[in-house]
């Protein structure tokens, strides 16, 4: 199914923000803004909720934190008790380095994996970049056209007055 | 930008002094109990002489001493990382940090008398007799280490330090001071090139003071974690000094172009540092522990089940309060951002690390006669009394705002 984008073009951050906020306030949804370097406080006038992704964190450096303790008292104690350096078998400031590893490596992985997942990205995944120009010089506002609901005049003015330079329209092949 | 002077009222001034006549009061008690009998009861022990109430003060002052200074001295350091770093998002709160030093000639002065004073009561290393041959009680490995541990040495450095400390600091507040009077850059860049200086001496004369201050009190012992492990704990203190004091002059109507964003940063300051305390306080303990030499191991066996196990549970409550509860309650942002959860962590670390100079201090002086008594706290509040004083007069003589910085403006609308 195809969809229909209009896209608004600015090449200022500051006209960009302003707009995003009273178009926004106009009860206009935008789909996505396009930016070649991260804008400070994009994410506010776009009401993008704060990442997850450290609560990810937390807990899969609890699950690596778990597992290294359980491997190492499983295995140093019951499975094949050794006497290392006359320690106890279970001796736990000696487990502390690999434990603390494990939890770094588990969260940092459970961080990128889940967010391959939740982002979809994988390597088929096919990209549509709306306008080339957003990876270069301008940022591009992209709101989608609902058939017969959205008035693409008056979206045309909406973005006009503030402040795009070039008004476009796009289809994406899904 | 304008400038925002502070006001120290005489009630805040007057609760400073109070806090210092309670400490006193209570000094004075626990002194005339100590000397009546009362408070040396644990000397059971077959030979053993209970110390007096003298070592118990002597060796009170200093840690107290050593525990401030640094805490004034992190002041400077702070400044000098933030010019050294080009960092901008700190500039509307460098003025706090600049003010804490205002401690250090009486840290100097204090430090020199008690010294002086009550050396012999501190250290071992000081007496006589460890270095004649012909004495009984000659120490081979004390003697060995005479070059560098001997008191007229000793006596230089502390006075080199304390020179140079003073020295750089005053000279980074001339500049910030001028900064303010004239404007323009060069103050700026001055300052960059004065504390780029003062880093290098840093990083000598704080681990050194480290091994004069508080590993020689443990004269055989030695450990090349020494001088990062006081740093890391000195620079943990004043950054949640730092914090604090941040806080309390923002809930008193003061400091009003700092936010939540500010806060977050040292938030997240002290997070980090709580987490290097850590690690250099068990990269230490690990070695330690797990080649158990005797000679090595001594030192934490007395912290643990020497002297009758009773600095086991400083030894464990240290970890807790110093890392495990930092860490857990700072972990989200909203806690780094919120005034209340940084003010009880920053509270609980500065009290924190007072009982990890404790636990460096009291087990090779005083042994099984350390407690917590009104020596210990009425010690505490004189000096902190006395911190506060130099502390609010340093901040109440330049504006809180350092109005002609060149990052102020990005300071200002500093987004994290």
């Amino acid at each position: 199914m195809n969809k229909k984008f209009i896209l608004g073009i600015y090449d200022d951050e500051d006209v960009l923000l302003t707009a995003i906020e009273n178009i926004r306030a106009g009860g206009t949804k935008i789909y996505d803004v396009f930016s070649p370097f991260p804008v400070h406080g994009i994410d506010d006038v776009l009401g993008i909720k704060r990442s997850r992704l450290p609560i990810v964190a937390f807990f899969a450096g609890l699950t690596g934190m778990s597992f290294a303790l359980w491997m190492q008292i499983w295995m140093m104690g019951f499975d094949w008790p050794m006497i290392i350096g006359g320690k106890p078998h279970i001796a736990l400031p000696s487990f502390i380095p690999v434990t603390f590893e494990l939890t770094v490596l588990f969260s940092a992985f459970g961080m990128v994996i889940t967010f391959f997942i939740v982002s979809k990205l994988k390597p088929s995944m096919k990209v549509n970049v709306f306008d080339k120009r957003s990876t270069d010089d301008k940022f591009v506002m992209a709101i989608e056209v609902k058939e017969g609901e959205t008035d693409v005049a008056a979206l045309n003015d909406l973005l006009r007055s503030n402040g795009a330079i070039e008004v476009n329209e796009k289809e994406v092949v899904k | 930008m304008t400038e925002e002077r502070l006001i120290i009222s005489r009630k805040t001034n007057n609760k400073f002094f109070l806090m210092i006549a309670v400490g006193v009061v209570l000094l004075i008690a626990g002194i005339i109990f100590m000397a009546a009998g009362g408070g040396a009861g644990h000397g059971e022990a077959a030979g053993h002489e209970p110390a007096s109430w003298s070592k118990r003060l002597f060796v009170n002052l200093w840690l107290n001493n050593v525990y401030f200074t640094g805490i004034a001295l992190i002041g400077t350091f702070f400044v000098a990382v933030q010019y050294v770093a080009y960092a901008g998002w700190s500039v509307l709160i460098k003025r706090v940090a600049l003010a804490l030093n205002y401690f250090l000639p009486i840290g100097a002065g204090v430090m020199l008398i008690v010294f002086l004073f009550g050396g012999h009561d501190i250290f071992h290393w000081t007496h006589d007799y460890l270095y004649d041959i012909n004495d009984d009680r000659y120490d081979p490995i004390i003697a060995g280490k005479s070059g560098y541990l001997n008191t007229a040495f000793f006596l230089i450095r502390m006075v080199v330090y304390f020179a140079l400390w003073i020295w750089f600091s005053m000279w980074l507040r001339k500049e910030a001071f001028n900064e303010d009077l004239n404007g323009g850059t060069n103050y700026y860049h001055k300052s960059i090139r004065i504390s780029a200086i003062f880093l290098v001496i840093f990083g000598i004369t704080s681990s050194t003071a480290a091994w004069d201050w508080v590993l020689s009190i443990d004269t055989h012992w030695f450990s090349t974690m020494f001088g990062w492990y006081v740093f890391a704990s000195w620079w943990v203190s004043g950054l949640a000094a730092i914090t604090l004091t941040v806080i309390i002059l923002k809930q008193n109507g003061y400091l009003k172009m700092v936010n939540a964003n500010h806060l977050h940063d040292l938030g997240k300051f002290v997070f980090a540092f709580s987490i290097f305390w850590t690690y250099i306080w068990f990269s230490q303990f690990l070695l330690y522990w797990y080649a158990n030499m005797p000679e090595e191991v001594i030192y934490f066996t007395e912290r643990l089940s020497g002297n009758n196990g009773q600095y086991a549970w400083i030894f464990f409550a240290n970890l807790i309060v110093n890392f495990v509860f930092p860490f857990l309650v700072l972990m989200t942002r909203d806690a780094k951002r919120q005034m209340i959860m940084l003010k009880i962590v920053t509270i609980a670390i500065l009290i924190g690390h007072w009982f990890d100079f404790y636990l460096m201090m009291m087990p090779g002086t005083l042994r099984t006669d350390a407690g917590i008594g009104f020596i210990e706290i009425g010690t505490a509040l004189v000096f902190l009394g006395v911190f506060l004083l130099a502390f609010t007069k340093g901040l109440t003589k330049a504006s809180l705002v350092p109005v002609n910085h060149p990052f102020l403006e990005e300071s200002v609308h500093h987004h994290v």
